[in-house]
């Protein structure tokens, strides 16, 4: 068997390979033959097999079946095969085979043998790919490594150590009495890896860190050393001695400083004195400074202290050198929290960097500008983002244009100022406009009740321009669904109002509607917007054909809006003014899905349930809420029956939207999200104040009852069906008082079985007034889905004549028809 | 440091060190995104980008790009100043090193790393340090001779 090819001639050849197919069949080919040599357990080659073995997995080829070859070589006693060895293990095995446990007793072997660079080879192979079963083995000889006088195993060991603290953190215990005096060695390698490795033991445990405040002095005498120290060739970076120490001293100085007053104050003044000595004209003295700038914001450093480090960070913004400007502003971005102040005096020079050409920069540079945005800047700095928003490239843009529209939020000078903002936004960026910032801004332009005209005149014009942009186009056919009235009558105050006609507005709708450049949302934004006019502009008869034409539309969504619009037409015209008129003010919601549920549960102990007031949200909201309470989520789906039914999903929509706690999914989509079902609308529509059309009351019906007559205290119940659910009853119940003195802290609870849920609205007052001079009134709507025989266990408690009096009792006596 | 890799300019890996645990399939992506995100550079752009959650530094010498990933709390100004000295150990080293010695090399160029940088972080600060202790290993290095009739066990 003639011997193995050299690696060298190998690499040579492969590289003659002209294409990808070429080299694969040399790769195989060399492969075959070393499987081959492997087999025959050839020990002269292995060596030369498995480097050559490595070069090819450098290549992306697999080189799975050396791994075992690579554990003989490093059982070797050549220095040779164990070089190579070790290397192939670093590189092709890792703690996930089994394969490496065997390495433990070689390495075992290795770590105690005569030579120092064969323990070298063993404690760098350890440190840099042991698993944790191999550091619980070997932390022994570890251990006693970083106490040897040798200096180059010592700082081997010191970064082994590391290795095994952060596989096996139990063990970091045994390694603290060898740390006793790793500070003062003389050797520049042992002290950096000793600073690492206390640097470690810190990080992960408060208890070592308390212990090793007392190194602060040394380390300060260390870094001070290194500073005024001449000129030593062996350490030297220009003109810096050993900058690599100095940084990790101070690295560890942060650690141990961080809330810590005296050893903070040890530190002050060497801190000073790097911060303002140092060499800045190279890269390495702003490593340094950058270092230490992180370690004065960190501690609690003086103040003046602190305003050196900023002005340094502000000098760096100035640097010619692109990788220090960068550095300084990402380290202002982790600032600006705490040391708002200091870092707005920056502002204008961070501003500037916006204009910069490198990308990294730019991104700091944004990032940072919207965290500095307050009220008196929003201005300045708005104007500023905009022009970056219409002049960066394509990845910022919906990053920028979300900040925009959060810091409008937040700092906005006026409504007008708003608006102008977002309408810049939508037209310059518009199509990289996140999705859900839609809802947002048909929200925000709702509540500006005062802008409605001008914001719609706005929209319409810049739709005229340009109908590319989703977002933008969904608000804008938005506004002039909601608005048109106001955009054909001309009424607008803050600009010279345009003139337009209901036809030209009802033409740019139906362009949006027919545009291939409209997605199946925006048509349906379109088509409800279109419908919503037939309530605010007169030519009704365009509108009833538009929508009857969409009524075969090969989009289901579409046809079913348009379908259901017809629907409105035809048999509810009615309701349709009801229901297409102008949105309220909406309550913004951070929460999805309904506030606090009312549950019940009766039965064997009446839990009581207390005395329910509704969530503190705006009044319109509020009779919503309650109703979503009482429904109580997702068991209860209520049964139908009356007029609305296939609800046009998209009117329901908006009007789902008052109910405040769903997430505005952007005016018309349909169901909901959450667990309200779609057929809410006609328990909103019972819930709302005003509209008395479908408060069919039905009280005339169901014959009131005493529920509790005792010690002077009368409760009475009336009963209304007052909506078209009849499973829902409301009871009100009145609360007299014939005795001679007040009860005073009045509170009624009640509690109903199982099958049924209870709401209780806030009561009139708590206190019954002496010798039935008045009433207290309090609303309970009961449900009753299946029709059960209506029980309820009711407590009262009050103070009457300076006594707390409570009781309970059961009220059994329903009529029929209140729950039938 | 949570790896280092050298590549060239035509996308061919030349050095691969990774200091913590990742499966092959993870280590071909990052190679992949690093090439991919590097090789796009402008030409004199800064050094840094973030990826993940990592700070990737990276530098040209001549025809190879040195690529680091950082940790949060490293400093990139000095990983800047580790890649440049690991550079001017290989100089040495080589004498006036190019491409072609690290890739018919390769070994060494992993040898004289290990010497420099261990489990992420600076071994030895001392460029004479390290240079001595390379010659040192090298001459424990059986030649030809020696090594055949040396017995392996």
């Amino acid at each position: 068997m003639p011997a193995p090819i050299r690696l060298r001639e190998l690499i040579r050849t492969i590289r003659t390979a002209r294409t990808q197919a070429e080299e694969r069949e040399m790769i195989q080919k060399e492969c075959a033959a070393i499987r081959s040599s492997f087999r025959e357990e050839d020990n002269t080659y292995r060596c030369r097999n498995v480097a050559k073995l490595l070069y090819m997995h450098m290549l992306g080829y697999p080189a799975h079946f050396g791994q075992l070859e690579c554990l003989k070589l490093i059982a070797s006693q050549k220095f040779t095969d164990k070089r190579i060895g070790y290397l192939g293990a670093m590189l092709l095995l890792d703690e996930r085979q089994d394969v490496h446990l065997l390495m433990t007793n070689c390495i075992k072997n290795d770590l105690n043998h005569s030579t120092q660079y064969v323990q070298g080879l063993a404690l760098c192979t350890l440190g840099c790919m042991g698993s944790s079963e191999m550091c619980r083995d070997l932390a022994g000889e570890v251990e006693k490594l970083l106490k040897t006088s040798n200096s180059y195993l010592r700082k081997k060991a010191a970064l082994c150590a590391v290795h095994v603290i952060r596989k096996v953190p139990e063990l970091m215990e045994m390694f603290l009495p060898a740390t006793k005096n790793l500070l003062s060695e003389k050797n520049h390698g042992v002290l950096h890896t000793s600073v690492v490795l206390l640097t470690e033991m810190c990080e992960r445990s408060p208890d070592m860190l308390a212990h090793f405040r007392k190194l602060v002095p040394q380390l300060v005498r260390i870094l001070k050393n290194l500073i005024m120290s001449g000129y030593s060739p062996e350490h030297d970076v220009s003109g810096i001695s050993d900058p690599f120490l100095q940084v990790r001293i101070l690295r560890l100085l942060r650690i141990l400083g961080k809330g810590d007053d005296d050893s903070s104050e040890a530190m002050n003044d060497i801190l000073a004195q790097v911060a303002t000595n140092t060499e800045t004209s190279k890269n390495v003295g702003n490593a340094i400074l950058y270092e230490t700038v992180l370690t004065i914001m960190d501690i609690k450093s003086e103040s003046g202290l602190r305003v050196l480090a900023i002005n340094i960070l502000g000098r760096f913004l100035l640097n010619n050198d692109k990788n220090i400007r960068y550095v300084a502003l990402t380290s202002l971005l982790k600032t600006v929290q705490t040391d708002h102040n200091a870092v707005q005096r920056h502002r204008s020079t961070i501003v500037d960097c916006l204009k910069d050409l490198d990308v990294s920069i730019k991104r700091r540079a944004m990032e940072l500008s919207f965290a500095l945005v307050n009220g008196n800047n929003i201005r300045g700095m708005m104007k500023e983002l905009l022009y970056f928003l219409d002049s960066c490239d394509p990845e910022f843009k919906a990053d920028c244009a979300s900040g925009v529209f959060l810091a409008a939020e937040k700092y906005a000078p006026s409504k007008r100022w708003h608006i102008d903002t977002i309408m810049r936004v939508l037209t310059t960026a518009g199509s990289y406009v996140r999705d859900d910032s839609v809802p947002n801004l048909i929200q925000l332009i709702t509540n500006s009740v005062e802008m409605h005209a001008y914001t719609v005149q706005r929209l319409y014009k810049a739709l005229l321009d340009d109908i590319s942009q989703q977002p933008l186009v969904q608000v804008a056919s938005w506004c002039i669904g909601e608005y048109g009235d106001l955009l054909v009558s001309g009424q607008c105050e803050e600009e010279e109002p345009i003139q337009v006609t209901e036809d030209e507005v009802l033409d740019v709708l139906e362009g949006l509607l027919v545009s291939n450049l409209s997605t199946p949302v925006t048509r349906g934004y379109a088509l409800t917007a279109i419908m919503k006019l037939s309530t605010r502009f007169t030519s009704v008869n365009r509108i009833k054909k538009v929508v009857s034409i969409y009524g075969s539309s090969i989009d289901v969504e579409l046809q079913q809006r348009a379908v259901e619009y017809n629907a409105l037409f035809k048999k509810y015209d009615h309701m349709r003014p009801a229901l297409l008129e102008r949105m309220p003010i909406m309550e913004k919601t951070a929460s999805n899905g309904p506030t606090e549920i009312v549950q019940t549960n009766g039965e064997a102990e009446p839990s009581v349930v207390e005395a329910k007031h509704p969530p503190p949200v705006t009044q319109p909201t509020n009779q919503a809420n309650d109703l979503l309470d009482l429904l109580g989520g997702n068991d209860v789906v209520p049964v139908i029956q009356t007029t609305v039914p296939a609800k046009p999903a998209s009117a329901g929509g908006e009007l789902l939207d008052l109910l405040g706690d769903l997430s505005l999914s952007g005016g018309p989509a349909p169901a909901p999200a959450t667990s309200v079902p779609s057929s809410q609308p006609a328990f909103l529509l019972d819930g709302l104040t005003s509209p008395p059309l479908f408060n069919d009351i039905a009280a005339a019906g169901i014959p009131p009852m005493t529920a509790y007559n005792k010690n002077g205290l009368k409760i009475d119940f009336t009963f209304e069906r007052a909506n078209p659910n009849p499973n829902i009853a409301v009871i009100t119940i009145h609360a007299s008082n014939s005795t001679e003195a007040d009860m005073t802290d009045f509170v009624f609870q009640a509690a109903v079985p199982k099958t049924f849920q209870l709401q209780l609205l806030s009561p009139s007052s708590n206190v019954v007034p002496a010798l039935n001079q008045g009433t207290v009134t309090q609303v309970i709507r009961v449900l009753n889905p299946q029709k059960q025989q209506l029980r309820m266990r009711i407590k009262l408690t009050y103070t009457h004549k300076g006594s707390a009096v409570q009781d309970l009792a059961e009220v059994n006596n329903f009529p029929p028809q209140s729950w039938q | 440091m949570r790896f280092l890799l050298l590549f060239s300019r035509q996308g061919k890996l030349r050095l691969q060190k990774w200091f913590t645990p990742l499966t092959d399939r993870e280590k071909k992506k990052v190679i992949r995104d690093m090439m991919m995100l590097v090789l796009a550079r402008q030409p004199r752009s800064c050094n840094f980008l973030q990826w993940r959650d990592l700070k990737i530094v990276y530098k040209r010498y001549a025809s190879l790009y040195f690529c680091a990933g950082l940790e949060d709390k490293d400093n990139e100004l000095l990983a800047l100043e580790v890649l440049h000295r690991y550079v001017e150990l290989l100089d040495k080293y080589f004498g006036n090193v190019c491409e072609l010695d690290i890739i018919f090399n390769f070994e060494k160029a992993y040898f004289i790393l290990d010497e420099f940088l261990m489990g992420g972080e600076i071994l030895e600060t001392s460029k004479l340090a390290v240079g001595v202790s390379l010659e040192e290993a090298d001459t424990l290095q059986e030649t030809m001779e020696e090594y055949m009739s040396k017995p392996a066990y």
